[in-house]
Order: structure tokens, then C-alpha cells, then sequence
């Protein structure tokens, strides 16, 4: 039996096509997977993400915690609301998930977890406390459902529809999130999102989740499926865990090098084993330069400095082309050219940097 | 779903015409479009090729997903439609009238052999 959000009924009734995502029952999409990726580039699109969790943290020591529990540095956290993208990793380096959390108060923070990895996350961060900080309280937020409204006119879509919102949200930097009165109840809207366009994310009771979708769609905010959001999230250069990492994967050879602070004495989990071994692999962008099929997962890149993968490969609907993110010898630098193994065929493929495209534009040629 | 009274259907979802002239012509249902998404890519069998049925002889691919085509009968491909190439969205818009290749069937008699409409309709339902 697959497991419902509580939005699964308005997704049927509006004609999505349903699948099966990591034992969710979620949309993939309503009709054109296409039309609702240039939706959001181009206008207001919104992602039930009520499968992903989010967990709290509460208690004195919260940050404390944290800061040896993951790889980010938490202490960046010095604005009430501020956000932070983080790995969470194994003490031998692997990632066992990727997370955004947000400072709210020293004791109360709120981190956002993955859907397929909410369990193993949970048990992971109960044994940690366990041994270094028992009096504090994690809480899984399975009564909160997540809606995120993503593109350049998403912010003001949401405020026409959650009344109050507007007041309360409209100075909010990115990276920022807060509790909200709107009227009808309290919403936790945080100016982020996994698009590479501007917006909210909105977490709601589940009660309030139908009535919110509907109010948005009201406001002219067009449902998009999980299809979207992964054509979305791969322009954007973002990493998607268990396909571009997993916990055999290194933060440092996963492009996240930028979310593991080894410059400070802090000491956290996989610390010591990231600096004993340094990856000889990391993840960069390839963008397909001849015709003959569409770059996927799991193809294999040949390099002149030995064999690469393929982590995630698909058609770029804002680029008219096929876009991959790949695991190549961290010899092969931007601008060389690579052959990727498409069916019978080898694909010539440049190797860019990431993002492709973020907030409307194209950032690679 | 689609499923038009006057063509045959194979079960790998391919739709089959019989032309006046002897050939038959071969596209994807609109369910197979309809489960693929939205078509970026397409890639046809040379014409002159020598089919075997149940041979992968073409691809389409979605946005999530790459698929092959299966020739449903023998034959010699005689034609094959270039203009999906370049527009694969067709095949989404109108998988009836995005046809993919055409084939001189090996046995004149094969195409008599495959599913109906009602056949192919029922064979849907059940998946």
C-alpha cells in the first residue's frame, strides 16, 4: 500500500498521472511534464512535497548539537529564520542524506528532511542524541503538509492567496523562513525551494492542506508534478539524493564541497574521514552536443583521464537540449569534451560547470 | 484512451494501418505516448532494413524515460516518417497521425493475426 499525502485526492481528481515515488503515491504529472517546468520558469508553479519531513528540534543545546551533527556550520545560523543547506553524513563520510534546516530560536530548530530517508534520518539523529544530548526533543512533523510554490511570480501568487502572509513574508530575504498568521490558521513559509527560481515553500496542518492548493490554484499558481520538479532541480545544478549521492558518495565528490566546513576546528560526523580521503572522483554538468538520444542516469562517460557515470541525465526543456549531471575524474575540467555511451552509440558531451539555468536564464552555452 | 476501430495493435502498444497498396503503417498508441510523457527524442529504422518481428527497430524518448519500438510483423521498411524527428511532440498531440515507419510485411497475412481495437482496449484495462 502506497502512502498518501493529504493532497492525494486533489491530485486524482485533477487528472494527474500518479506513480509510484519511494513508496509515495505522488504526481509525476497533470497533462504536459513540459509545460509545467516552463510554468514555473516562466510564471508561479506548485509541488506537493507534503512526502518530504520535516522534523524539529527542540530544547537548550539544540545548536550546540548540531553543529557537530552536521557537516554545515550552523553557527553561519545567526538571524532568527536564516536557513542552511546541509549534508548529514556517516562517521565515514557518506552521505546519508541531504537536509535544509532553519534556525527559529537557540532552542528550537526545524530541519527538512528527505521522504525516502525520513526513517533511517530520524533514527540516526535519535542515537546521536542519545549519546551526546538526551534532554533534547526531535520531533517528526507528520501533521504538517509541505507546498512549494516556486517561480518569478510565485511570491506574490502566494500572497494574494494566504491572507496576512504578504505582511509578514515581504521584506524576507532567501534563505529565510517564519511562522505566519494568515487568517485561517498558522503556515511556516520559508523564501526556498529545489527549482532554481524564487518562491515559497509552505508547510500547513494537513488539514489546511486542500484548502491552501485550492487557494493557490485560485491565485493562478498551475500544479506541477514531480516531473517537473526533477527537470527543475537538474538545470538548477542541484544535487538529488540517491542519484547523484547516496551513503556511499562523499559530499566532496558530490559537487558539495561548498556545504562541508573543513576550515574551522569544529569537529562532526565524517569529519576526520573527509579529510583522510580526498575523492578522486566529483560531480559536474555535461550538456549533450550531438543528437542521438537523451543523456540518463547510470550511461558511462569516457574521458581522456579515465571513466565517469552518468548520475542524472535528462531533456532540458528551457535549454532545448539533453543536460546530465556526472561523476568524472576530478582531472577532466570545464570545457573539455567527453563521449557519453547512448544505446550503440557514443554521444560527444562538453563538460559546464552547474547551474544551467537559474532564475529565468541560461547560464551555459 | 484512444483506441481507433479501424487499426490492429500490437501488444508491445503499436498501432498498425493496412494501406491500399499492400503496406502497412506503424506508430505508438495513445497510451504508450499517454505513459511515456512528454517525446523529446525519436529515432527511426533505416529505410531498406529487414524487420523481424519483435525486433526493436526504434526509440522514443520522454523527458523521464527512453523506450523502444517493436516491429509487431516482418517486413521490409519502405518508408519512414522524418517529420517526428523533428517534432516528437506530434506523437504526443496525435499518435494516430504521427506515424513512425512503414513496412512491405513479410506475410501479407500477419496483420490479420494481431489485436483488434477491442482487444488492444481490453489489454489496456487490465495493466
Amino acid at each position: 500500500m502506497l502512502k498518501q499525502t493529504p493532497l492525494n485526492a486533489v491530485h486524482r481528481a485533477a487528472g494527474a498521472r500518479m506513480v509510484d515515488f519511494g513508496g509515495w503515491d505522488m504526481p509525476v504529472h497533470y497533462g504536459s511534464q513540459i509545460d509545467e517546468h516552463h510554468a514555473v520558469r516562466r510564471d508561479a508553479g506548485m509541488f506537493d512535497v507534503s512526502h518530504m519531513r520535516a522534523v524539529d528540534l527542540s530544547g537548550a543545546g539544540a545548536r550546540e548539537f548540531l553543529r557537530y551533527a552536521l557537516a554545515n556550520n550552523v553557527d553561519k545560523l545567526k538571524d532568527s529564520g536564516r536557513a542552511l543547506y546541509s549534508c548529514l553524513l556517516r562517521p565515514d563520510g557518506g552521505v546519508l542524506d541531504d537536509l535544509i534546516v532553519y534556525f527559529l530560536r537557540e532552542d528550537f530548530f526545524r530541519i527538512v528532511v528527505n521522504a525516502g530517508t525520513t526513517d533511517k534520518d530520524v533514527a540516526w539523529f535519535r542515537r546521536l542524541l542519545g549519546e551526546r544530548a538526551p534532554r533534547l526533543t526531535l520531533s517528526p512533523r507528520d501533521d504538517l503538509a509541505m507546498i512549494a510554490v516556486q517561480g518569478p511570480h510565485a511570491r506574490a501568487k502566494v500572497w494574494a492567496a494566504l491572507p496576512g502572509s504578504d505582511a509578514a513574508t515581504a521584506e524576507m530575504k532567501p534563505f529565510f523562513g517564519r511562522e505566519v498568521d494568515t487568517g485561517a490558521g498558522p503556515a511556516f513559509v520559508a523564501r526556498t525551494g529545489y527549482t532554481g527560481e524564487d518562491g515559497f515553500e509552505v508547510m500547513v496542518p494537513a488539514a489546511r492542506a486542500e484548502a491552501t492548493w485550492n487557494a493557490l490554484v485560485a491565485a493562478g499558481v498551475r500544479p506541477c508534478g514531480l516531473g517537473a520538479r526533477d527537470t527543475l532541480r537538474l538545470e538548477a545544478g542541484m544535487n538529488l539524493y540517491g542519484q547523484d549521492m547516496d551513503e556511499s558518495t562523499s559530499p566532496l565528490a558530490a559537487g558539495l564541497a561548498w556545504t562541508v566546513d573543513l576550515a574551522s576546528p569544529r569537529d562532526f560526523v565524517g569529519k576526520a574521514a573527509l579529510v583522510a580521503h580526498p575523492p578522486a572522483r566529483r560531480l559536474t554538468g555535461l550538456l549533450l552536443q550531438d543528437a542521438g538520444g537523451v543523456l540518463r542516469a547510470h550511461q558511462k562517460v569516457g574521458t581522456a583521464h579515465g571513466d565517469g557515470e552518468v548520475t542524472s541525465g535528462t531533456f532540458s526543456p528551457t535549454l532545448g537540449k539533453s543536460i546530465a549531471l556526472a561523476s568524472l575524474p576530478t582531472e577532466v575540467a570545464a570545457g573539455d569534451v567527453v563521449h557519453v555511451a547512448v544505446r550503440d552509440k557514443r554521444l560527444a558531451a562538453r563538460v559546464v560547470k552547474p547551474p544551467f539555468v537559474r532564475n529565468g536564464k541560461v547560464l551555459v552555452s | 484512451m484512444n483506441v481507433p476501430a479501424h487499426l490492429k495493435y500490437a501488444d508491445s502498444h503499436e498501432w498498425m494501418r493496412a494501406e491500399a497498396d499492400g503496406t502497412v503503417t506503424v506508430g505508438i498508441t495513445d497510451h504508450a505516448q499517454a505513459a511515456l510523457g512528454d517525446l523529446v527524442f525519436i529515432e527511426l529504422p533505416a529505410v531498406g532494413r529487414a524487420l523481424k518481428a519483435g525486433e526493436a527497430c526504434a526509440v522514443v524518448e520522454s523527458v523521464k524515460a527512453a523506450s523502444d519500438v517493436y516491429a509487431p510483423i516482418a517486413g521490409e521498411v519502405v518508408a519512414v516518417n522524418a517529420d517526428v524527428t523533428g517534432t516528437p511532440e506530434s506523437v504526443n498531440q496525435d499518435a494516430y497521425a504521427a506515424w513512425l515507419f512503414r513496412v512491405k510485411p513479410a506475410d501479407p497475412g500477419a496483420l490479420a493475426t494481431m489485436l483488434d481495437a477491442a482487444a488492444y482496449t481490453k489489454l489496456i484495462s487490465e495493466a
